[in-house]
């Protein structure tokens, strides 16, 4: 099992999750993250005082896959926040060692 | 014959007689309608501190100060009210003369009743409706010192400010035994008394606090533009009651103050933005209502004397000035006056007033105004004008010196401490925050 983190444009967040889905992939954890990369910060000007914005607000995804999907969802996650443009994100993969459903007590990938 | 003559003349003194009280009495006669209006309008000023300027600044502070600032703008409405109750209406229009202050007479308003009568409005009116001008004026200097002054230092200090400076210098130019409303001053509804007080002050206390931790260097962004820009919206229309409430009258002069008011406020948001859109490549929110706020400040002295066309020009000047006094301030002497009240009321009220002389004189074609007093021209007029700006402007600045220090050693310091500023005021002021979310 694999758990991958994807750091999105938040406007393609949308379009992230309705790639997921087709996949079948079933639930995932949204968050709303500031951060940067080397899309660097912009300035903001507020009545001659100019600042230097270093944190750029970004959506977190956090989404957990059987192995044998997670290919697929690296692949359908990177077409869908995809622009083209400085600043789409990253995703991050990592080693899955055990999931637990709360309500049924069921364990490993059936439980994903 | 005679006899004739002799009873005609009696019967025309009998009806003179009859007639005479009812003389005497016009005077103190109500009016309904100028009544009805100024009730409306002490509504609209009220409603430009709470929740108005409260909103406005609020919003341009960050989210760990909110609730700081809008209950510095609340306390001083609360305790402004009370000592203007007690005293302050008394400093201000009491019947005393000399010129320097109303004197005791009117003490806890002594002697007003339900049928007191100032002019030809109730006088219980009066005393409201000046009492919200006497509220907004120590609540426009809020920003000057926002998110470090401590609180109790703030009690204390506007309660004197107000005692010593807001109270007397109301009466030099609004009571017509002032000096300032003796020598002609024109100041329809308060470039002197409002922004020039407020303004001054605002550059002292901003001097003396000294600057807020990271100014310039952190990012002291505010948080919320969209409060702002509501408070701003609350601003502009009950600025209607300000300036056109100002006539204390439902009339003419009314409806001109109102209409000029408006234009200066357009004319003072364009100005701005479109300064930024040249200089910065766009135009801001934050530029367009910090302009449409220097234009009203601008118009205010100014809004009984001056046209449309001449509100028009006064908030084009306005909002040129002032976006250049805020970028002056800020970036080349480096003076953290928070919010910029200094630079937009200070140098809104004290371009207005003296442009009042300009803009009243009836020989401008388009821009004319409604034309000089009796015995004054432009150059005599302009001459009262710097006189009244002189005289408030540093006798605030003075009084506002003295009253930082000696609040200072009431309460131990004027500034809350560096972690205090740190960790925000809401929650080392009040204990309590704004956002829970």
């Amino acid at each position: 099992m694999k758990l991958i983190i994807a750091i999105v444009k938040p406007f393609k967040a949308e379009e992230v999750r309705e790639a997921l889905s087709e996949l079948g992939v079933t639930g995932m954890t949204v968050t709303e993250v500031k951060g940067f990369g080397r899309q660097k910060g912009h300035t903001e000007l507020y009545r001659g005082a100019e600042y230097v914005v270093d944190f750029l607000p970004k959506t977190k995804i956090e989404v957990a896959v059987t192995d044998e999907l997670a290919e697929q969802a690296l692949d359908a996650i990177s077409k869908a926040a995809a622009t083209g443009k400085i600043g789409d994100g990253k995703l991050f993969v990592l080693p899955l060692e055990q999931v637990v459903r709360i309500r049924t007590g069921e364990t490993g990938e059936s439980a994903v | 014959m005679l006899k004739t003559k002799l009873k005609q003349a009696m019967a025309t003194c009998v009806a003179l007689l009859a007639v005479l009280p009812s003389l005497a009495l016009a005077q103190d006669e109500i009016n309904g309608a100028n009544t009805a209006w100024i009730l409306t309008a002490t509504a609209l000023v009220l409603f430009m501190t709470v929740p108005g300027l409260s909103l406005f600044y609020a919003g341009l502070v960050r989210s760990k100060n909110v609730l700081s600032v809008l209950m510095q703008c609340f306390s001083i409405a609360a305790v402004i009210s009370v000592i203007w109750l007690i005293y302050g209406y008394s400093i201000a229009f009491g019947p005393a003369d000399g010129g320097w202050w109303g004197g005791l007479d009117k003490v806890f308003l002594s002697g007003v009743t339900v049928d007191s009568v100032w002019g030809d409005i109730p006088e219980p009116l009066f005393i409201a409706f000046q009492m919200t001008f006497a509220i907004i004026t120590p609540a426009l200097i809020v920003g000057a010192f926002a998110e470090r002054m401590k609180f109790s230092s703030l009690v204390v200090f506007v309660v004197l400010w107000a005692t010593l400076v807001y109270f007397p210098v109301c009466h030099w130019v609004w009571n017509s035994n002032g000096w300032l409303f003796q020598m002609g001053l024109i100041d329809f509804a308060g470039g002197t008394v409002v922004h020039v007080t407020a303004g001054l002050a605002a550059a002292v206390m901003a001097i003396m606090l000294g600057k807020r931790r990271g100014f310039l260097t952190a990012p002291l962004m505010p948080h919320n533009l969209t409060m702002t820009f509501t408070g701003a919206g609350m601003l502009w229309v009950g600025w209607y009651g300000f300036n056109a409430g100002s006539a204390l009258g439902a009339n003419g002069s009314a409806s001109m103050a109102l209409l000029a008011t408006h234009m200066s406020a357009s004319a003072g948001a364009l100005t701005w933005m479109g300064i930024e859109w040249v200089r910065h490549g766009k135009p801001s929110g934050l530029g367009a209502v910090t302009g449409m706020v220097a234009g009203l400040a601008t118009v205010t002295p100014a809004a009984g004397s001056v046209g449309p066309a001449g509100g028009m020009l006064l908030g084009i000047m306005g909002g040129a000035l002032c976006f250049a006094a805020t970028n002056f301030l800020k970036q080349r002497v480096k003076i953290d006056d928070s919010l910029d009240v200094f630079p937009v009321h200070g140098v809104g009220g004290i371009l207005g007033t003296l442009m009042a002389a300009v803009l009243v004189s009836t020989d401008l074609g388009v821009f004319s105004g409604n034309g000089y007093a009796e015995g004054m021209t432009m150059a005599s007029q302009f001459g009262v004008q710097v006189v009244g700006v002189l005289a408030t402007g540093v006798y605030t600045a003075v009084v506002t010196i003295i009253l930082m220090k000696l609040v200072g050693l009431l309460t131990a310091g004027n500034r809350v401490t560096p972690e205090q500023e740190l960790t925000g005021l809401d929650i080392t002021s009040h204990d309590e925050r704004g956002y829970s979310l």
